[in-house]
């Protein structure tokens, strides 16, 4: 089973204040190959708590996780070789601000991928082009709009030759404006077969774009399923409510 | 004409001294007896010689000494939760020794550091300029270890994050990602820190180290006259801060520009 999972989470408990305040509540999920996952939810109920955990940014208390059938939760797991192979793409895009876009880009894959410069370069480059940003590569974070910034923070990592890629409310900090051209770039990256996690408010997206839709609730999985019976007949009344406050 | 027979050097002075009007007689007279009689301006040449090589000696050792202790500290701070085995008790003790250090450095006079490095610890030692910059190395060291960790706490955690999510571990993440940007961050504050230290070594005379401050209050002794020789000491500091503060300032502005 585990050849066809990238990655399978297995109650998943996350506490804090000494279990006071419990994030994740044992919260078990697999993400096929190529499969485009999307979580909904209200705020707090855990879902980036969950996104976070998946690349160890926020250790669960409780629970294992496997990625491409290893437990990274294993403290003999090397995490960082991990995490190579897992891009994510933050709200607040975190982009290096004292690096150009093209250094940015091509940082992690010379010194932990050692390519040598020309080869980083090149593929940042073709990355830029794929999403019109090729022309901003000498530029600094601080030159750009959140849209494009976003769309940086996204090949950067793509750099990196992922074998996932986990956004955490990619478009929560932008302008409205803006929403769409990076929602654009990761629908792209949806067709071309990329497997990814998001964590998101953008229900249009979700319905759109998603294989399938996990909506959590006080740190549980309440319901998953297909866009259209999420959004169209959904089983649970809290999944209801919710969806009637955002819909 | 304020002659007298214990100065019995005026009989060397020269002419325009001796046959000047009145006032510029006077002011002649001392300015002479403070810097040009026996060459005394070489002394203060020597001690601003003394200055500026103790205060940079100091900054590297302060500046060593406080990115090494700023990052066990902040590694600390952030990791030890999550640590195990023998990383966490080094880690852990090192922390503990550093805090005793900023504690005791921080809550004691330099010139009593000073002074017990010179008489006591390094008693044997005559080499007063090596002695010097350790002692204000090593004081220094406290004030820029804060000043960097500072520094660090100041970039937003998810710069760290960014950077362990591309798969950098800690240690890799601090120095391609996030040390740079704090260095940056508190550039300013370090070159005050360094016009501070230069102000401070003005103490160096207690343990007979001849730098500007210790040039002025010899010559003054020698001329029974301490206006002029300490007018001189305080005079050439002055140029310095400001000339390092006018630098600082440039800097401060090339940074504001700069892209960020």
């Amino acid at each position: 089973m585990s050849g066809e999972y990238i990655i399978q989470a297995r109650e998943l408990q996350k506490h804090y204040k000494g279990g006071g305040i419990k994030a994740l509540d044992g919260v078990s999920a697999s993400i096929g190959k190529g499969e485009v996952v999307v979580v909904i939810g209200p705020s707090g109920s855990g879902k980036s708590t969950f996104l976070r955990c998946l690349n160890l940014l926020e250790v669960p208390t409780a629970g294992r996780i496997l990625f491409e059938g290893v437990d990274i939760t294993d403290k003999k797991a090397d995490i960082n070789l991990h995490r190579q192979k897992m891009g994510m793409v933050f709200q607040h895009f975190n982009l290096f601000p004292h690096m150009t876009i093209l250094k940015n880009m091509t940082l992690a894959p010379m010194k932990l991928l050692h390519k040598t410069q020309a080869d980083a370069e090149e593929r940042a480059l073709a990355l830029l082009q794929r999403v019109g940003l090729a022309d901003r590569a000498g530029a600094y974070p601080s030159q750009l709009s959140g849209g494009q910034k976003q769309r940086i923070a996204i090949v950067r990592a793509l750099c990196m030759d992922p074998e996932v890629m986990l956004f955490d409310e990619p478009t929560s900090a932008l302008d409205p404006e803006m929403v769409g051209e990076v929602l654009e770039v990761m629908k792209e990256l949806a067709k071309d077969g990329m497997t990814m996690v998001v964590v998101t408010h953008e229900m249009g997206f979700a319905r759109e774009v998603a294989d399938r839709v996990i909506f959590m609730a006080e740190g549980l999985i309440v319901e998953e399923g297909k866009p259209e019976e999420i959004f169209s007949a959904p089983r649970q009344a809290r999944t209801r409510e919710f969806l009637a406050k955002v819909l | 004409m304020r002659l007298s027979a214990s100065q019995s050097w005026l009989e060397d002075a020269p002419d325009w001294i001796l046959n000047g009007p009145g006032w510029l007689n006077d002011i002649g007279y001392d300015i002479y007896k403070s810097f040009l009689f026996d060459d005394r301006y070489q002394m203060y040449i020597k001690g601003l010689g003394n200055t500026l090589l103790l205060t940079f000696l100091a900054l590297l050792i302060g500046v060593a000494l406080g990115v090494v202790i700023s990052l066990v500290r902040v590694s600390w701070d952030k990791n030890h939760t999550e640590m195990h085995g023998v990383g966490k008790y080094v880690l852990g003790f090192f922390n503990v020794v550093f805090k005793i250090y900023l504690t005791v450095i921080r809550g004691t006079p330099m010139v009593v550091q000073l002074m017990i490095m010179y008489f006591v610890i390094f008693a044997s030692s005559r080499n007063k300029i090596m002695v010097g910059a350790l002692s204000f190395g090593i004081n220094s060291g406290a004030y820029v270890a804060e000043i960097i960790r500072g520094g660090i706490m100041s970039i937003d955690q998810g710069q760290m994050e960014a950077g362990r999510s591309l798969g950098f571990g800690y240690v890799s993440t601090m120095r391609y990602i996030i040390l740079p940007q704090a260095f940056k961050a508190v550039l300013p504050t370090l070159a005050n820190e360094f016009i501070v230290l230069l102000k401070e070594t003005a103490v160096a005379g207690y343990v007979g180290l001849a730098d500007v401050t210790y040039a002025g209050n010899i010559i003054g002794g020698n001329c029974y006259d301490y206006l002029f020789p300490l007018l001189m000491s305080a005079l050439i500091y002055l140029v310095l801060v400001m000339f390092f503060t006018f630098l600082v300032g440039r800097l401060e502005r090339r940074l504001r520009n700069s892209e960020r």
